[in-house]
């Protein structure tokens, strides 16, 4: 029995030693608008590193940025607000500045390719029940969205018709689900192989909001993480860049463009 | 505590109590077929039964979207019926709470009938009564422990719902926003006060409710798998 055991404790105490010794990890969490450009991204970045182990998890940016404040073992923040990173790094939650990585866009979408093309002040006349935003208390592309319908003046006409998200992924299966007829979600969202051919998208002009400024930062706890700078530099560099483009986001340094 | 969260609070007992309602009519007879039935298809259904137990509720509630959606086999079969589909309703929270909490309504009552026997409503029956007096003024009296603790599970787990009714609710005010999505809200705007204050509230409330039942009756198990 005593043997038996210790064989098991043996065995199971092989294991961390089991992975190849130079390999790093790095555990990003990024904004829900992110899911399918930086899994893009992170899989062209992996192709150079074989062995190193990246996860991504995606969800909001506010509920990563309450668990990166009690010690979440993430070592990147990319933030759909640079608003979050910016206070971690108030509080000296990180390691290094925050950087802006892109501006986000907003698009109205729709199943139905008719309801996608109605400008923003007609939809209260327009047949929908249902209109999906994501949750402008917390969630920055919801906030956004609230902007946008009251610069049409349209929001409390709105207002009784909105289902809202938890984030802009939870928002866009509302409307992928046909449940709300439709929304305003992240055009990264609906450029995205999945939802390519999904109904129709209309993009909301950027001057009807404050601009979706995004932003990433390295946390404290990945101070000496040398994957997480090489994923930072990753970012700014041409390949990162032409997939961001092609996900619709704006980058620093070419908002004029 | 604000209006809206007065308004949450309002809708959550009403979701509690009319899914509560709904499980009763519906969950007693799966449970006395249950608890008599030879048929060895019992423990197909026994396991469906339990399945919300052991899915994740996110799970369940995104099957639920798109069941109760346009597109789905509820919500179309009412399209084509001239109705809405039941997607962000609260008709449609209640389908939904009632598949979530069925086991809740099921296994106490399937172990309450199942204590009663068979000889009492055997001698119910040499007395000429029929089936359904048998049911009535037999079998439920002699179950009514059993009955309290389903209710009040039934009752107390559609209280604290959250990942169901945040796939099919939609946050709607006064329609399918609940309190525990009130309190994710508030937490997730870092509202931290608001949320401690529902928080706390629901914590004692659902404390002093399951209390109440395992002080009233200690012989029953409650919920297994």
């Amino acid at each position: 029995m005593k043997t038996s055991l210790r064989l098991l404790a043996l065995f199971l105490l092989s294991f961390p030693l089991a992975r190849p010794l130079l390999a790093e990890t790095l555990t990003i969490a990024a904004a829900a608008d992110l899911k399918f450009a930086m899994a893009e991204v992170v899989e062209q970045f992996r192709a150079a590193r074989s062995g190193d182990k990246i996860d991504v998890i995606y969800g909001s940016s506010g509920k990563f940025f309450t668990q990166i404040k009690n010690g979440a073992p993430f070592d990147m923040y990319f933030s759909a607000d640079i608003e979050y990173p910016r206070a971690l790094e108030k509080d000296g939650l990180t390691s290094g500045i925050t950087r802006p990585y892109a501006i986000g866009r907003i698009v109205l979408w729709s199943l139905n390719p008719e309801l996608a093309q109605t400008a923003l002040r007609d939809l209260p006349k327009a047949p929908i029940r249902k209109f999906a935003i994501a949750n402008p208390h917390h969630a920055p592309y919801g906030l956004r969205a609230k902007e946008a319908l009251e610069h049409q003046g349209v929001w409390s006409a709105m207002e009784a018709k909105l289902v809202l998200g938890e984030n802009i992924a939870h928002t866009a299966q509302f409307v992928d689900s046909g449940a709300a007829e439709a929304g305003l979600v992240a055009l990264a969202l609906v450029l995205s192989p999945t939802m390519a051919g999904k109904g129709a998208w209309t993009p909301i002009p950027a001057q009807w909001h404050e601009p979706l400024e995004q932003g990433y930062v390295i946390t404290r706890r990945a101070a000496g993480n040398p994957l997480a700078q090489a994923f930072s530099d990753y970012m700014a560099s041409e390949p990162a860049r032409v997939v961001m483009r092609r996900y619709g986001f704006v980058l620093p340094g070419e908002e004029g463009k | 505590m604000s209006a809206a969260d007065w308004m949450a609070l309002s809708t959550t007992l009403k979701l509690a109590a009319v899914t509560t309602l709904v499980l009763l009519i519906v969950g007693t007879p799966i449970a006395w077929w249950l608890a008599r039935t030879k048929n060895r298809v019992a423990v197909v259904v026994e396991a469906v039964v339990a399945l919300p137990l052991v899915l994740p509720p996110t799970v369940l509630g995104f099957y639920m979207l798109v069941a109760l959606g346009p597109n789905g086999f509820i919500g179309g079969t009412l399209l084509a019926l001239g109705w809405h589909h039941l997607a962000f309703t609260f008709a449609g929270l209640v389908v939904a709470s009632t598949l979530y909490s069925l086991p809740f309504m099921v296994q106490p009552l399937k172990d309450a009938f199942a204590a009663v026997g068979s000889r009492m409503t055997e001698a119910a029956a040499t007395l000429r009564a029929s089936p359904w007096d048998s049911f009535f003024s037999v079998v439920l009296p002699l179950s009514r422990r059993g009955l309290l603790t389903a209710t009040t599970l039934t009752f107390a787990h559609t209280v604290g719902e959250f990942g169901v009714v945040l796939m099919v609710g939609g946050n709607i005010p006064g329609e399918t926003r609940v309190l525990s999505i009130a309190i994710y809200d508030h937490a997730e705007a870092m509202d931290y006060a608001s949320a401690h204050v529902l928080a706390g509230g629901l914590l004692v409330a659902s404390f002093l409710l399951l209390f109440m039942v395992y002080f009233l009756n200690r012989r029953y198990h409650v919920v297994h798998v």
